[in-house]
C-alpha cells in the first residue's frame, strides 16, 4: 500500500508527495493517499508485522515513507498497553486498558509523528526540521533530530514548564521562546515555513507527521490480539491524533486484518480550552477559536486545526467530547496513578478526569472494552502535583516514626 | 486608508508572485473586496458565500480578527492584515 499522493481533505484536488499541507484551490488540508491494497493474505500480512521491529517502523506498510524508514531513529512506539483492573473497578467498569504513549524515547506520543515525519524530511532532502511546539513536541524534535544528525529548531510559548524547556534544550536545538500563546506561536511559524526551506514537522510535513498518531490504533489492536476496542478515550488538542487513530482503526477494517467497527470514539478537552468541546455541545462543526487558561499546556490550542473533523468523528461513532476543570485534571492525575502506578502530564489527567465523567454519566456499559490513551509523562508538569499529598517530616529516631507516620506502630 | 496585506505562499500564483498588496480600506471585508478587485483569482481561493473558507485564518497585527469583530473588524492607516492556511500546528 505505497503512499500515492497528496489528497485535499476537502474539495480531494490532487498533489505529489512533496512537503506541502495545504490545497492550492480551496486552502483544505492535504492527506496522504495510499494505492488500493487489492488482494491481500491477512495471515501473511499479520505475521510480517509481527516479525518487524519493537517499534513503530513495524507498520511501515502503512506509513508515507517511499524508502526503508532510517537507521538512526529513535525507537518510537510500540509501548504498553496496560489492563488497569483497579481503575475500571474504582469507576465501576468493566474492562479498562490504559496505552501508556509516556513509554516513548522523549515519554510522549509525539515520538511517533516525529519519527514519521523526520524520516519523510530526510526521504525529501532537507536537512533542517522545525515545530511549533506546546512542548512534547520541541522535546521530541529537537531529540530525533540530534539523533538523525540534522540542525532544527523549536519554537514554543515562552511560559511552558520548565522541565519541558530543559527537556529541550540540553540536545542541542534553537530554542526559540515567544512572547504569546501556542495560537501566536503556530501563526508565526506558519509564516517562517512560507520562507524557508524547512521541513516544519506540524506545518508543511503535516500530511506525513500526522499519519504517526495512526500507529497507536495499530499497536492496540495487535496487542489486543488483532482485535478492536469498543471505546477510545484521547485527549484532544489540535485534533489531529483523536483523527488519525480512528483512521489507523479503519484502514485495518478495510484490509480484513481485524474484525468490527470504528470504537466510539471519546475526546477529551480542558475546560480552559475547549474549543472541540464547545462546538459538540452546540451541535455545531465549526470550533470558534479560544485563548487557552489552563495547566494542561499540552492540549492548550486555541484554534485547533482537525477542530471540524473531531467533532465530526465524534458525532459519527456515537461518542462525545468533553472538557473537564483544572481541579478534575489534578485527580485524574492522581487517579490513574493510584490505581494504575502510571504517573502522567497533565493531558492525561485530562484524559482519566474524562474518563471517569463518562462513567459517571452512565455512557460506558460494563461489558464495554475500554482504551484510554495516555499521551504524555508526568516528570514533564510536575508543579501540578505539588501539594496534592502530604510528606511525614521526622528526626531519625523510631520514636519519631510512630509518633508521626499513619499505621507505623508495629503490632 | 493604505493597508499592507501580506499574501502567503499557496496564493502567491494568484498574484503574480507578490508576496504583499497594498489595498484600501475601512474594515477587514473591505481590504479583502478591495484586493479580490486587484487579484480576481484570490476570491475563489479564500472566499466563500459572503465569508471566508473554514481553514483560511486572517490576522490584524497578529491578532486573529475572530477575537475582534471579523470582517467587519475596523482598520487603520498603516495596519497589516495577514492571510495564513488554518492547517497548521498540534
Amino acid at each position: 500500500m505505497p503512499p500515492e499522493s497528496l489528497t485535499c481533505k476537502e474539495c480531494k484536488a490532487v498533489y505529489p508527495l512533496e512537503a506541502k499541507y495545504v490545497c492550492e484551490r480551496c486552502f483544505g488540508p492535504l492527506e496522504v493517499a495510499y494505492a488500493p491494497a487489492g488482494e491481500i493474505d491477512t495471515e501473511e500480512l499479520r505475521r510480517r508485522i509481527q516479525a518487524g521491529p519493537h517499534s513503530l517502523w513495524r507498520y511501515r506498510d502503512f506509513l508515507p515513507l517511499t524508502q526503508a524508514p532510517p537507521r538512526d531513529t529513535l525507537p518510537a512506539g510500540w509501548t504498553p498497553l496496560l489492563r488497569a483492573d483497579r481503575l475500571a473497578e474504582k469507576l465501576g467498569l468493566g474492562e479498562v486498558w490504559i496505552k501508556n504513549d509516556a513509554a516513548n524515547p522523549t515519554h510522549s506520543f509525539k515520538d511517533r509523528v516525529v519519527a514519521v515525519a523526520l524520516a519523510r524530511a530526510k526521504e525529501l532532502g532537507y536537512q533542517t526540521i522545525a515545530c511549533a511546539s506546546t512542548g512534547n513536541l520541541a522535546n521530541a524534535v529537537a531529540a530525533h533530530a540530534a539523533a538523525a544528525g540534522l540542525d532544527s529548531y523549536v519554537l514554543i510559548p515562552s511560559n511552558l514548564e520548565e522541565q519541558k524547556i530543559l527537556a529541550t534544550g540540553v540536545y542541542g536545538t534553537h530554542l526559540v521562546a515567544v512572547r504569546g500563546n501556542y495560537d501566536d506561536v503556530n501563526r508565526l511559524c506558519t509564516e517562517i515555513a512560507g520562507e524557508h526551506e524547512w521541513a516544519f514537522v506540524n506545518i508543511n510535513m503535516r500530511p506525513y507527521y500526522s499519519e504517526g498518531s495512526k500507529t497507536i490504533a495499530y499497536e492496540i489492536a495487535e496487542q489486543l490480539g488483532w482485535a478492536i476496542p469498543d471505546r477510545i478515550v484521547a485527549p484532544i488538542a489540535s485534533g489531529s491524533l483523536f483523527t488519525k487513530v480512528a483512521k489507523g482503526f479503519e484502514e485495518w477494517i478495510e484490509l480484513g486484518l481485524v474484525n468490527g467497527t470504528v470504537p466510539v470514539m471519546n475526546g477529551a478537552q480542558a475546560l480552559g480550552c475547549s474549543p472541540v468541546a464547545t462546538a459538540f455541545a452546540e451541535g455545531t462543526d465549526i470550533c470558534r477559536p479560544v485563548k487557552p487558561d489552563t495547566i494542561a499546556k499540552s492540549l492548550a490550542i486555541g484554534n485547533p486545526a482537525d477542530g471540524p473533523y473531531a467533532v465530526e468523528l465524534a458525532r459519527r461513532t456515537g461518542g462525545s467530547v468533553d472538557s473537564v476543570t483544572d481541579d478534575e485534571i489534578r485527580a485524574g492525575i492522581k487517579l490513574l496513578a493510584e490505581t494504575t502506578g502510571i504517573f502522567t502530564e497533565t493531558a492525561g489527567g485530562v484524559t482519566t478526569a474524562v474518563l471517569k465523567k463518562l462513567a459517571e454519566r452512565g455512557d460506558i456499559d460494563p461489558s464495554e472494552r475500554v482504551v484510554a490513551v495516555i499521551t504524555g509523562e508526568g516528570l514533564k508538569t510536575l508543579d501540578t502535583v505539588r501539594g496534592t499529598f502530604e510528606t511525614y517530616e521526622i528526626d531519625a529516631t523510631y520514636d519519631a516514626f510512630e509518633a508521626k507516620v499513619p499505621g507505623a506502630v508495629a503490632a | 486608508m493604505a493597508v499592507t496585506v501580506k499574501i502567503p505562499t499557496q496564493l502567491r500564483a494568484a498574484t503574480g508572485g507578490a508576496s504583499t498588496a497594498s489595498v484600501d480600506g475601512t474594515t477587514v471585508g473591505e481590504v479583502l473586496d478591495a484586493l479580490y478587485a486587484e487579484f480576481g483569482e484570490l476570491r475563489e481561493r479564500i472566499a466563500d458565500d459572503g465569508g471566508l473558507r473554514r481553514f483560511v485564518n486572517v490576522y490584524i497585527g497578529g491578532e486573529d480578527i475572530r477575537f475582534l469583530d471579523g470582517l467587519e473588524t475596523s482598520v487603520s492607516d498603516g495596519d497589516e492584515v495577514t492571510i495564513l492556511p488554518a492547517v497548521a500546528g498540534g
